[in-house]
């Protein structure tokens, strides 16, 4: 057997099974696919939780409940005409939709699903890696999704989406440092850098040991609104606002191209539920029962992602979007001061309790003065321009 | 077994050689900086190939501080690119003559 | 060729080297700065697998992170920012000698790297400064942080201090210079723009001067 995949494969290396192999190819496999029909079925609920939202009807016609008006949406799309602008940049324009599919999908390969199994005598987890930089991996993964975006709107060769994409490229590098403060007090408290450390470090009881409770409930909403920045959703898809750019960065994109750019957009959504699953709601911890064991923890985790994923949907019916300066001003004045201040917070009741309430009074004996000073200095400010005219 | 350090270092050696040149030859402000990225770059590979060869972890805490120090600079850097574009359209390493008094 | 690594590593490094010079030949050769960007990414992401293939994971992340994702940004951000996204015109060449010339100290300069590398003896064997970088229980990154934050914590804490100087300068220098009468910068542009700010923050935040220049600290500082 050995020496046959040896001559079908100089790559194959003799101290693995091949069995893992055969697993490893399986899970990438499995999880490619239920990762393409969960986004034509969020496509689907967000549709239809938004008509039921604005009272309409929604999608009805393809299959019970219009469940395949994705699958029509992507057929036409498939069969529409590939238009390439004149002025476009060839190679990075037709580059650019996968540079924003493929961190969606690396990104959820480190996420956790389940628990350990073992089938036919070889155990292995319900992941499709677990890198000892874990989630390093995915901080990486979302500094790469930048270059999507902002060469497709670069590459167009056209105004509007020149706009979107400078946009983008700024707003996802500010709320890029927030995410990353975010993410330093889970690998604090989990001791790791490993996502499925970080589950396991939260499954000693239900609910109270989750990171949700254990870093309070703030770091949770700075890592919720950072991601949804990051990922473009509305109410910070000033990319792709309609009313200012018409539609901002994929505006020049048509068929399959336009379809891979709706596809990547999904998929981190569903990636990033999953994600905040795994970092502050314990991943696929629960209570089990004892039959059928490796399934308890699966719909734990199918349930919790359920739930963000709802939430995606409800802030895109209920917010409107915020203004460029806004968004500008949410990321550096608020998220990062607050995201860094916790950080601190967080690391000093690491190490004891008293040292905690020291640092918090000294965060805010700092930000009181801060804040006087720099009233002080717009009245000088002012005084000033009053001064000269 | 993985491969030995020499084939990292010939191959740091060349990717620096290869930047060098770019700067040398190029210029546009902007590709000599990216040229100045690969010759740092080549710098890091040779480093954290010294720190496997040696089995000692300071090479890659060198590292470490070589990709703060290139932060900084690349901050600066661009933030003195664009403070010469706005005085000129049209800026090369050529037009840095007027930098003098 | 590579005799004594197993074909695995061989193939990683030869794959790893083939990215990292063609992305660098791409840098040098290509006449549109956007395509020198992306070829500079390239080659970030060979270093990175090389760093990965020497157990470096640690590094290898942070060089994703810092280099793809923070700095070529920036550099496309500026392209973009300025417009200067034309293709240049490599052929003319104002100085006849300089090609000869820099190809010549290339060549120069290889030949004494490679025989610094061949020549010298002093790179060899296993002696331990500061700690071991294979073979530790937490892997790379704690073995890593370690030796940040005991033996390099000196520098460590001077690159904070590095950053925050790097950060003031770049917003000196990028910010427009707030004048009197109304500048550009509130003739068009951002809505913000329109109504004065009471703050002084406000301007230096202006997301097209101030940012690159915070954005870049941010990242490292994690």
């Amino acid at each position: 057997m050995i020496s046959v995949l040896r001559a079908l494969d100089p790559l194959y290396n003799p101290g693995v099974h091949w069995a893992e192999l055969v697993i490893a190819v399986i899970k990438v496999v499995v999880a490619f696919g239920v990762l393409l029909v969960s986004v034509m079925l969020m496509i689907w609920f967000e549709r239809k939780v938004i008509s039921d939202m604005q009272a309409r009807v929604g999608p009805n016609r393809a299959g019970p409940f219009g469940i395949l008006q994705t699958m029509a949406d992507g057929v036409k799309l498939f069969f529409k005409e590939d238009l390439l602008p004149e002025r476009a940049d060839r190679f990075v324009f037709k580059l650019a939709p996968y540079l924003s599919l493929v961190p969606a999908f690396v990104s959820f390969a480190i996420v956790p699903i389940g628990g350990v199994v073992t089938v036919a005598h070889h155990t292995f987890e319900l992941q499709v890696a677990d890198p000892p930089i874990g989630i390093l991996l995915l901080l990486a993964m979302s500094s790469i999704s930048v270059y999507g975006v902002m060469l497709a709107g670069w590459s167009s060769g056209s105004k509007y989406p020149l706009l979107g994409s400078v946009r983008a490229s700024a707003q996802m590098i500010s709320y890029e440092a927030a995410l990353g403060m975010t993410v330093i007090m889970v690998v604090l408290l989990g001791g790791t850098l490993s996502t499925r450390g970080i589950v396991d470090s939260q499954a000693h009881t239900f609910f109270a040991s989750w990171n949700l409770i254990r870093t309070g409930i703030v770091p949770f909403l700075l890592f919720m609104i950072a991601i949804t920045a990051e990922m473009n959703r509305p109410p910070f898809d000033l990319v792709e606002a309609e009313q200012e750019l018409v539609g901002g960065f994929h505006t020049e994109y048509s068929s399959i191209r336009f379809a891979m750019f709706f596809l990547a957009e999904f998929m981190n959504t569903i990636t990033m539920s999953a994600v905040i699953v795994t970092l502050f709601l314990g991943g696929p911890d629960g209570p089990r029962f004892h039959f059928v064991t490796w399934l308890w923890p699966v719909l734990w985790f199918l349930g919790k992602t359920l739930i963000f994923l709802f939430a995606y949907v409800w802030l895109r019916a209920a917010l409107p979007r915020l203004r460029y300066d806004q968004l500008m001003d949410l990321g550096w004045k608020v998220l990062i001061p607050l995201s860094l201040g916790w950080v601190l917070v967080v690391a000093a009741v690491l190490v004891g309790r008293w040292w905690g309430v020291a640092v918090i009074l000294a965060l805010v004996a700092a930000a009181g003065l801060l804040m006087r000073a720099v009233r002080v200095g717009s009245t000088r400010r002012a005084q000033m321009e009053e001064v000269v005219g | 077994m993985s491969v030995p350090g020499g084939w990292y270092l010939a191959l740091a050696a060349i990717l620096f050689s290869v930047g060098a040149v770019g700067l040398l030859v190029r210029r546009n402000v902007l590709v000599m900086f990216m040229c100045i990225e690969l010759m740092l770059n080549a710098a890091n590979l040779t480093l954290v190939t010294f720190s496997r060869m040696l089995d000692d972890i300071g090479g890659q805490a060198l590292v470490f501080f070589v990709l703060v120090v290139a932060a900084a600079e690349v901050v600066v850097g661009l933030g003195l690119v664009v403070a010469i574009f706005r005085r000129r359209e049209n800026a090369t390493a050529d037009d840095l003559h007027i930098l003098k008094g | 060729m590579l005799a004594s690594a197993t074909a695995v590593d061989s193939a990683v490094f030869v794959f790893g080297a083939m990215i990292i010079l063609g992305g660098a030949f791409g840098v040098v050769l290509s006449r549109n700065p956007v395509h020198a960007a992306l070829m500079l990414v390239a080659t970030l992401f060979g270093v990175a697998v090389l760093f990965i293939e020497q157990q470096a994971n640690f590094l290898a992340a942070v060089q994703v992170i810092v280099y793809a994702g923070a700095i070529v940004v920036l550099f496309l951000f500026v392209i973009m920012f300025l417009g200067v996204d034309r293709l240049e015109n490599l052929a003319e060449e104002p100085l006849p000698a300089q090609r000869p010339l820099a190809a010549a100290m290339a060549v120069l300069g290889l030949a004494g790297l490679v025989a610094l590398g061949v020549e010298g003896r002093w790179s060899v064997g296993a002696h331990q400064v500061v700690g071991a970088a294979r073979g530790q229980s937490g892997g790379d990154v704690e073995a890593l942080g370690r030796a940040v934050f005991t033996t390099y914590l000196f520098p460590f804490e001077a690159t904070a201090a590095l950053l925050v100087i790097a950060v003031v300068g770049a917003v000196v220098l990028a910010r427009r210079p707030s004048g009197r009468m109304p500048g550009p910068s509130e003739a068009g542009g951002e809505p913000a723009g329109a109504q004065p700010s009471p703050l002084p923050v406000g301007e230096g935040e202006d997301s097209s001067s101030g940012g690159p220049g915070e954005l870049e600290v941010e990242e490292v500082a994690r």
